[in-house]
C-alpha cells in the first residue's frame, strides 16, 4: 500500500486534500469512527440532561447523598456487623457480601458436582449414565426461579418448628429457622464455644444458616452444575479417541489417563464456557429477592423503594455485578493461560 | 458506505425520538394556542388532557390484597382502593368502567407514579411526609386510616407484643411496615430475626409455613390475609397498634388541576354519605330541596367546572360507584369477608376521622 499522505504536494488544493483524506482508507476510517463516537456521546449526554432535566422538574432529589443516611431498617442474615442505625450505604455492602457468600460457595459446590456429573455421564456404568442424563434434562428444563421457591417452600413446609428440632448430639439442630450449630466465639472472657441454646421462640447463641441461604445456594449450585456437566461432557469428547488408545497403550490406568491425559486438554475447550456459567450463578443470585435473602438486588430495592433514588441505587448495583463478571473472567482467563498446552 | 448512511439514518430517527419525549405532552400547544375555554382550567391540566385523550384513567393497584385491590375469579379488580379509581373514572368521563389496573408491587409503585405509566397511585400507600415531599408525588386525602399490627399463633401463647423477645418476624421489604417494626423492636430493647420478603403472597406463605413467628403489616392487611392461612382459626391479630398508618392516594407532583380532581373525589363520596346519598337514592336526591345536595350533585353553582370536568362529576360518583359508607362496608366492611368495623374511618359526625371540606 502507498502512503498518500507522504506524498501530498503543498501546492495541492484544499479539495483534493480533503479527497485524499477521504480515500486513504486509515485516515477515513479514523474520520468516520470519530464521528461516530462523537454521535455517541451526544445520545449518552442527551439522555443524560433529559433525566436530570425531568428529575428536577418532578422535583425528585438526586445524587449519591442518601448513601450516608441512617438507613432504619433490620437486615438479620449478615456477615459484617450493620444495625439499623448503619447507613444506606453500608446496608449496600452488607448485602454485596450476602452475593459473595452464595456466589463464591455455589461455584465451588457446582464445579465439583457438575464435574462429576459430567464425568458420570460419559461413564460405561449404565446406571450412573443414565442417572447423570437424567439429573441434566431434568436440572436444565426447569426455570430456576420454579426450583428455587420449591426448594424453599418444600424444604420449609417439612421441617419442624424450633421446639421439635431435629437434633445431632444436642449440638447441631435443623428446624424451620435454619441450620444451628455450636461456634466459637469471642466474649468478655476472651474464647469461648457458643452452643445453640432453645429460647421462648429460637435458638440463641452459635452460628444459624437461614433456610433462605440453604435453599438459595443449594437452587444454584443444583442449576449450574447440570450445564457445567454438559461442558465437561463435550470437553472431554473433544480430546480425541486416538489419544486416549495412545495413552492406555502405554500401560496408564483410567485414573490416569483421565488426569494426565484427557483433562489438561479438555481444560482448554471447558473453560471459556465454564466462565459464562460462574457469571450466570453469580448473576442469578438476585433471584434471592422472592425468597427474602437479603442479596445486594434485594438490599438495593428496599434502598431504592425508601429513599426512590431509582437510577443512583440501580446504577450501583449494575457497577458492582459488572465489576465481580468483569473479575471473574479475569482470573478464568489467567487460569486460562496457564493451562495453554506447548506446541498447541 | 450505504451501511454508514443507513446509521447515520437509524441515529438521526433515534435521537428525534428522544427530543420527541422531552416535551411534556400538552404543554408546547397551550404556548399559541388561542385560549379555549378561557378559564384557569385550561392552562395546567396535562394529565387532564392526557387522560382524556386516551379515554381512561390509568389506575396503579396492589397485585392482591383482598378488600382492598383484588381481581376477582372473573379477573375484574374489587376493593376500596380499585372503587376509588372508579369513582375518579366516574367523576371524568361519568362511567366508571373507564379505567385500566395496573398491579404493582411496593417496589415499584413510587417509580410506575413518576414516569407517567399511571396517572393515580390507589394502592395501601401510607401518606408520609418523606414520601410527599422527596418522590417528586402528592397525596391528596385519607381513604383509610389503618395502622401497623402483628399475628401471632394461638398455641405460641402470646398476648402482647412486649412478650416477643428473640421473636422472628417475617413482613414486606421496603416499606414503612419495615421500618416501624425495627423501631418498635429497638425502642422497647427487643431482639428479634427480620425476614422481609417482596411480594406479600411470600410473606403469607413463610409464615404459614412457620418460617416466623410474627407477621406484621397493616391491621386492615392482616385481617385480609388471614382468610389465605391454611388454618386462619389458629391466628390472632395482637392487640398493640404500633403505627399510623394513613392510606391514601397519590399524584404526580406538578399538576394541581389533577391533584384537585382525584382529592375532591375522595371528598365527593365522604359528603355524599354525609348527606345521606346513595347508589340507589340519587335519583330521588336530584329532587332535594337541601341546598348541600343540590350543590354536590351539581345542580346549584358550576363545582366541576372549576376541576374541569362536567358539573355532573359527583352525581355520576356517587350513581356509579357509591359513596364512601357504601364502598367501604362492600369492600372491607361488616358487608365483605374481612368484617372490619369502621372505626377511625367512620364520618367524623359518628366519631371517626373522616371529614370532607364542605362543597361551596
Amino acid at each position: 500500500m502507498t502512503d498518500h499522505s507522504s506524498t501530498s504536494a503543498p501546492s495541492t488544493s484544499l479539495l483534493e486534500r480533503v479527497q485524499q483524506i477521504w480515500f486513504h482508507e486509515t485516515y477515513r476510517g479514523y474520520l468516520i469512527q470519530g464521528v461516530l463516537l462523537v454521535a455517541i456521546l451526544w445520545v449518552a449526554l442527551s439522555i443524560a440532561q433529559n433525566v436530570s432535566e425531568n428529575l428536577a422538574r418532578q422535583q425528585i432529589a438526586s445524587g449519591f447523598g442518601f448513601l450516608d443516611t441512617t438507613s432504619g431498617f433490620v437486615i438479620s442474615q449478615r456477615l459484617v456487623d450493620y444495625s439499623e442505625t448503619s447507613s444506606y450505604g453500608r446496608a449496600l455492602y452488607v448485602g454485596f457480601v450476602n452475593t459473595l457468600a452464595v456466589a463464591i460457595v455455589g461455584i465451588v459446590m457446582a464445579t465439583v458436582l457438575g464435574f462429576a456429573i459430567g464425568i458420570a455421564r460419559l461413564s460405561s456404568n449404565w446406571l450412573l449414565s443414565r442417572f447423570a442424563t437424567s439429573y441434566i434434562e431434568l436440572l436444565r428444563n426447569v426455570p430456576l426461579l420454579l426450583q428455587i421457591f420449591f426448594l424453599y417452600f418444600g424444604v420449609l413446609r417439612t421441617l419442624p418448628f424450633p421446639q421439635e428440632a431435629f437434633s445431632i448430639g444436642q449440638l447441631i439442630f435443623l428446624d424451620n429457622r435454619g441450620l444451628h450449630f455450636p461456634m466459637l466465639a469471642y466474649g468478655a472472657d476472651g474464647l469461648f464455644l457458643s452452643v445453640p441454646e432453645l429460647g421462648r421462640f429460637n435458638f440463641a447463641g452459635g452460628a444459624n444458616v437461614s433456610p433462605e441461604y440453604l435453599s438459595l445456594l443449594l437452587a444454584l449450585t443444583l442449576y449450574t452444575a447440570a450445564f457445567i456437566a454438559e461442558i465437561v461432557r463435550a470437553g472431554i469428547q473433544s480430546v480425541p479417541t486416538g489419544q486416549i488408545e495412545a495413552a492406555r497403550a502405554l500401560g496408564l490406568n483410567r485414573r490416569k489417563v483421565l488426569r494426565f491425559v484427557v483433562m489438561p486438554q479438555a481444560l482448554r475447550v471447558i473453560i471459556p464456557p465454564l466462565t459464562s456459567q460462574y457469571l450466570n450463578l453469580t448473576k442469578n443470585s438476585s433471584l434471592a429477592v422472592f425468597i427474602a435473602y437479603p442479596e445486594l438486588v434485594s438490599i438495593a430495592g428496599i434502598t431504592l423503594n425508601q429513599t426512590g433514588q431509582a437510577i443512583e441505587v440501580l446504577s450501583i448495583a449494575m457497577i458492582v455485578y459488572l465489576t465481580l463478571s468483569l473479575l471473574t473472567s479475569l482470573a478464568m482467563n489467567l487460569y486460562y493461560a496457564r493451562t495453554e498446552v506447548a506446541g498447541k | 458506505m450505504r451501511f454508514w448512511g443507513g446509521l447515520a439514518v437509524a441515529l438521526v430517527v433515534f435521537v428525534g425520538a428522544c427530543g420527541e419525549r422531552d416535551r411534556p405532552a400538552g404543554e408546547a400547544p397551550d404556548a399559541g394556542a388561542p385560549a379555549s375555554g378561557g378559564t384557569a382550567a385550561a392552562s395546567a391540566g396535562r394529565t387532564l388532557d392526557a387522560v382524556r385523550a386516551k379515554g381512561f384513567v390509568q389506575c396503579g393497584v396492589s397485585q392482591g390484597l383482598p378488600g382492598f385491590s383484588n381481581p376477582d375469579d372473573r379477573g375484574n379488580w374489587t376493593g376500596i382502593d380499585a372503587e376509588f379509581c372508579r369513582a375518579v373514572a366516574a367523576a371524568i368521563f361519568g362511567d366508571a368502567g373507564k379505567v385500566k389496573f395496573t398491579a404493582l408491587s411496593s417496589k415499584e409503585r413510587f417509580t410506575a407514579l413518576q414516569s407517567g405509566e399511571i396517572d393515580v397511585l390507589s394502592r395501601n400507600t401510607t401518606f408520609s411526609m418523606s414520601r410527599d415531599t422527596n418522590l417528586g408525588l402528592d397525596f391528596v386525602g385519607v381513604n383509610y386510616y389503618d395502622g401497623q399490627g402483628m399475628m401471632v399463633r394461638k398455641n405460641s401463647g402470646v398476648a402482647s407484643a412486649t412478650e416477643l423477645d428473640g421473636a422472628t418476624v417475617c413482613t414486606n421489604s421496603g416499606t414503612t411496615t419495615e421500618l416501624n417494626i425495627s423501631d418498635y423492636f429497638r425502642t422497647n430493647q427487643l431482639d428479634f430475626d427480620l425476614v422481609a420478603f417482596e411480594k406479600s403472597d411470600e410473606v403469607v406463605a413463610a409464615y404459614d409455613a412457620g418460617r416466623c413467628d410474627v407477621y406484621t403489616t397493616d391491621q386492615s392487611g392482616l385481617y385480609a390475609d388471614r382468610l389465605k392461612l391454611q388454618k386462619p382459626d389458629e391466628h390472632m391479630i395482637l392487640p398493640e397498634i404500633i403505627s399510623k398508618e394513613p392510606l391514601g392516594p397519590s399524584v404526580r407532583q406538578g399538576d394541581a388541576q389533577w391533584a384537585d380532581i382525584v382529592r375532591w373525589t375522595h371528598n365527593a363520596m365522604l359528603t355524599a354519605e354525609e348527606l345521606g346519598v346513595t347508589k340507589s337514592n340519587v335519583e330521588e336526591m336530584l329532587g332535594s330541596p337541601n341546598p348541600e345536595i343540590r350543590r354536590l350533585l351539581g345542580l346549584e353553582g358550576a363545582f366541576g367546572e372549576g376541576l374541569g370536568v362536567s358539573n355532573e362529576w359527583a352525581y355520576f360518583i356517587v350513581k356509579h360507584v357509591g359513596n364512601y359508607g357504601e364502598v367501604f362496608e362492600r369492600t372491607v366492611g361488616l358487608g365483605s369477608p374481612l368484617q372490619i368495623e369502621r372505626g377511625l374511618n367512620a364520618l367524623w359526625t359518628d366519631g371517626g376521622l373522616q371529614y370532607a371540606p364542605p362543597i361551596r
